[in-house]
């Protein structure tokens, strides 16, 4: 088992690293470089990107670079300045001076890590998580309980909905009906102390988590409702709520479990949507300006970022998975 | 059989009257069986009809600018945040530079049609070649196919459909049909992984039963057994595959036409790909204070054709597999 766990984290590294050379390597594709497309519309001429190619090392051999960026190089004074392992992403090349963990991480002065980018996204991820585990987790259970009935049906429509509709679809349906319909919010919220604010993106990143849960808590249940252990659970005359509780659910959320790893892959790739739509400030609308920026260290630095947290994400479901049901045993 | 029994007998009720069916005309009755996915194929035949007569049905053309009658609401709205009112000659209201956005929306299902069905073909295509060569023959090749799957299991799609159109937008590939060639490549390359893992997982299964082996015994070189024995017990769960893939790709075109990295929205008359869905969500998103109608139509119609897709896809798995049956 530790094995197995162990060799999983390592498998990590090969996949990081094929994915920091494939963006490394399509970045670098790109025609032009950083510096003749701005869109400032502030061209630099010649001699200053000469200039700032030699600070940025990018006259050198791309092989060069890319060891630079992954392992690290010596600069000019015969420093060595560390790279990707030592988590170093670079600088960006848009927003000068600063650099793309300093963009991602650093809150602003005075705040807690809470208010970076990353900060941000981490809590609208969490609250959409939450969302989609506090509604979809109980609808899926009452769902089964009450099969057939129209609270059934009901719930059924709405999980194949949320479960088909992208996110970004329902963002600009909800935008629509609770903006600009109802102005329940505004379109464009500018303060993000106000939990008000935060209720619409969650909500929105959350459904087609929430939904998937309910129809495989539905699912689940209905197979766990046939068992022996319930009907003797029933047949000793215990109370309703203990059978439901202690005996159905605890097996019946198994499944539920597998489905984290997805759903947190689905959180983090669909939050960069989600963020743009409703201007929140987190590192998802950072990565889709530096896109239109065409800000490479940035857009790879966020990528890499990205492909770490889904890793982790998968690799922690399964360990979960273990830990839950000890039937499981996963080969050496 | 049946009716060498019947004539024997001395009554002939007992002559079976039933036709012969095939497995497959047998799971064709079950699919229109299920009324939701039979509403789910109307829908997609409706859409289908749709963009081969778009150059019929459009009201305008998707190019025009009707000057002076720019950012206006839908025919039904009395007064709009801009203080316009809709105008029965454009049903859905026109966008910034005043040009009819349900014409637009109609020429836009061009290319979220062919975003859905050309790479698909060729997922599947490369997608089982490879996964019947692994699953085949297994050792090495099986073995360089799943290191490749790992890496791209753990390497986001959308993440890379975005960094591959970003670095490549610009270059001759991506200038190619207004960038659509690119966009086919970039969705291609990813998804025939899912397919060739399918495949492979079926064939390794199936290369044990009995009829292959059967096969082998008498001669049947492997590239027969390949294709005219595993591949025809492969196309079910294949063709439910495509059903689901199918939507998955229309959306994909439609949030990275909202990036704008989808096709290049072009003015040019002659052109044949004038606009796409992801690229009109992208121009009410930008005047969504002013105008956000423009988001409603295109939003309503890939909302309708993702669902509609999603359950034609499930009808085909129950019909098909009829012991999958409810299960996700």
């Amino acid at each position: 088992m530790t094995t197995y766990f162990l060799r999983r984290i390592l498998w990590m590294i090969p996949v990081l690293f094929t994915v920091a050379l494939i963006t490394f390597v399509l970045m670098h594709a790109a025609p032009g470089g950083p510096w003749d497309r701005d869109l400032s519309a502030r061209q630099v001429d010649a001699s200053t990107q000469k200039v700032l190619n030699a600070y940025y090392g990018l006259d050198k051999p791309l092989w060069r670079q890319f060891v630079a960026y992954v392992v690290g190089d010596f600069t000019k004074e015969g420093k060595f300045d560390c790279g990707l392992v030592c988590g170093d992403l670079g600088p960006s090349y848009r927003i000068r001076g600063r650099s793309v963990q300093d963009i991602l991480f650093e809150p602003p002065k005075g705040k807690s890590a809470l208010y970076s980018r990353f900060g941000y996204s981490w809590r609208l991820g969490l609250l959409a998580l939450s969302f989609a585990a506090l509604i979809g987790v109980p609808v899926g259970v009452f769902a089964a309980l009450k099969q057939n009935s129209w609270v059934d049906y009901v719930s059924l429509l709405i999980a194949t909905l949320g479960i088909s509709l992208p996110s970004f679809v329902m963002a600009i349906f909800m935008i629509i009906i609770f903006a600009t319909g109802l102005h329940w919010v505004s379109v464009v919220p500018k303060e993000w102390d106000n939990i008000k604010a935060w209720i619409l993106p969650g909500a929105v990143l959350g459904f087609g988590t929430m939904a998937y849960a309910a129809r495989l808590t539905r699912t689940s249940m209905l197979e766990v409702l046939r068992q022996d252990y319930v009907r003797t659970a029933r047949s000793k005359g215990l109370h309703e709520r203990v059978v439901v509780y202690r005996h159905m659910m605890r097996n019946a959320l198994i499944p539920v479990v597998t489905i984290l790893g997805p759903a947190l892959a689905a959180l983090v790739t669909g939050s960069f949507i989600i963020e743009t739509m409703f201007s929140f400030p987190g590192m998802g609308r950072a990565y889709v300006t530096a896109i239109s920026q065409r800000d490479y260290s940035m857009i790879m630095g966020t990528t890499l970022i990205y492909v770490l947290l889904v890793s982790i994400a998968n690799l922690t479901v399964d360990f979960l998975y273990v830990v839950i049901d000890p039937r499981i045993r996963l080969e050496d | 059989m049946a009716e060498i029994a019947g004539s024997q007998l001395p009554i002939n009720a007992t002559k079976l009257n039933v036709k012969s069916r095939s497995p497959w005309q047998e799971a064709w009755e079950r699919f229109l069986k299920n009324k939701a996915s039979l509403a789910g194929m109307i829908i997609v035949i409706l859409f289908l009809l749709l963009t081969a007569a778009a150059s019929l049905v459009a009201p305008h053309n998707p190019l025009q600018l009707h000057s002076g009658k720019g950012f206006l609401p839908p025919a039904w709205v009395e007064k709009s945040a801009n203080g316009k009112t809709g105008d029965p000659e454009f049903a859905l209201g026109t966008d910034t530079l005043g040009r009819d956005v349900l014409s637009r929306v109609i020429y836009g299902s061009r290319v979220s049609m062919i975003v859905g069905f050309v790479p698909t073909i060729i997922i599947i295509l490369v997608g089982s070649l490879i996964g019947m060569i692994a699953g085949y023959y297994g050792g090495n090749w099986d073995n360089l196919l799943m290191r490749i799957t790992d890496i791209m299991y753990g390497f986001p799609d959308l993440l890379f459909f975005i960094i591959v159109l970003v670095a490549l937008r610009d270059s001759w590939l991506g200038q190619l049909m207004n960038g659509l060639f690119l966009l086919f490549f970039a969705l291609a390359i990813v998804n025939w992984v899912g397919v060739a893992r399918l495949v492979r997982g079926q064939v390794l299964s199936l290369k044990e039963k009995e009829f292959v082996e059967a096969a082998r015994s008498i001669g049947v070189k492997d590239s027969r057994i390949m294709f005219r024995h595993l591949l025809p017990n492969v196309l079910g769960p294949l063709i439910v595959l495509t059903a689901f893939q199918i939507p998955q790709l229309i959306i994909t075109e439609a949030i990275l036409g909202y990036l704008g990295l989808g096709l290049r929205p072009t003015t040019d008359p002659n052109a044949f790909f004038i606009t796409s869905w992801g690229s009109l969500l992208l121009d009410g998103q930008t005047a969504i204070n002013a105008q956000p109608y423009i988001l409603l139509a295109p939003a309503i119609c890939v909302a309708l054709v993702v669902v509609a897709f999603t359950f034609v896809g499930d009808g085909l798995r129950d019909a098909l597999d009829p012991r999958m049956r409810g299960t996700q």
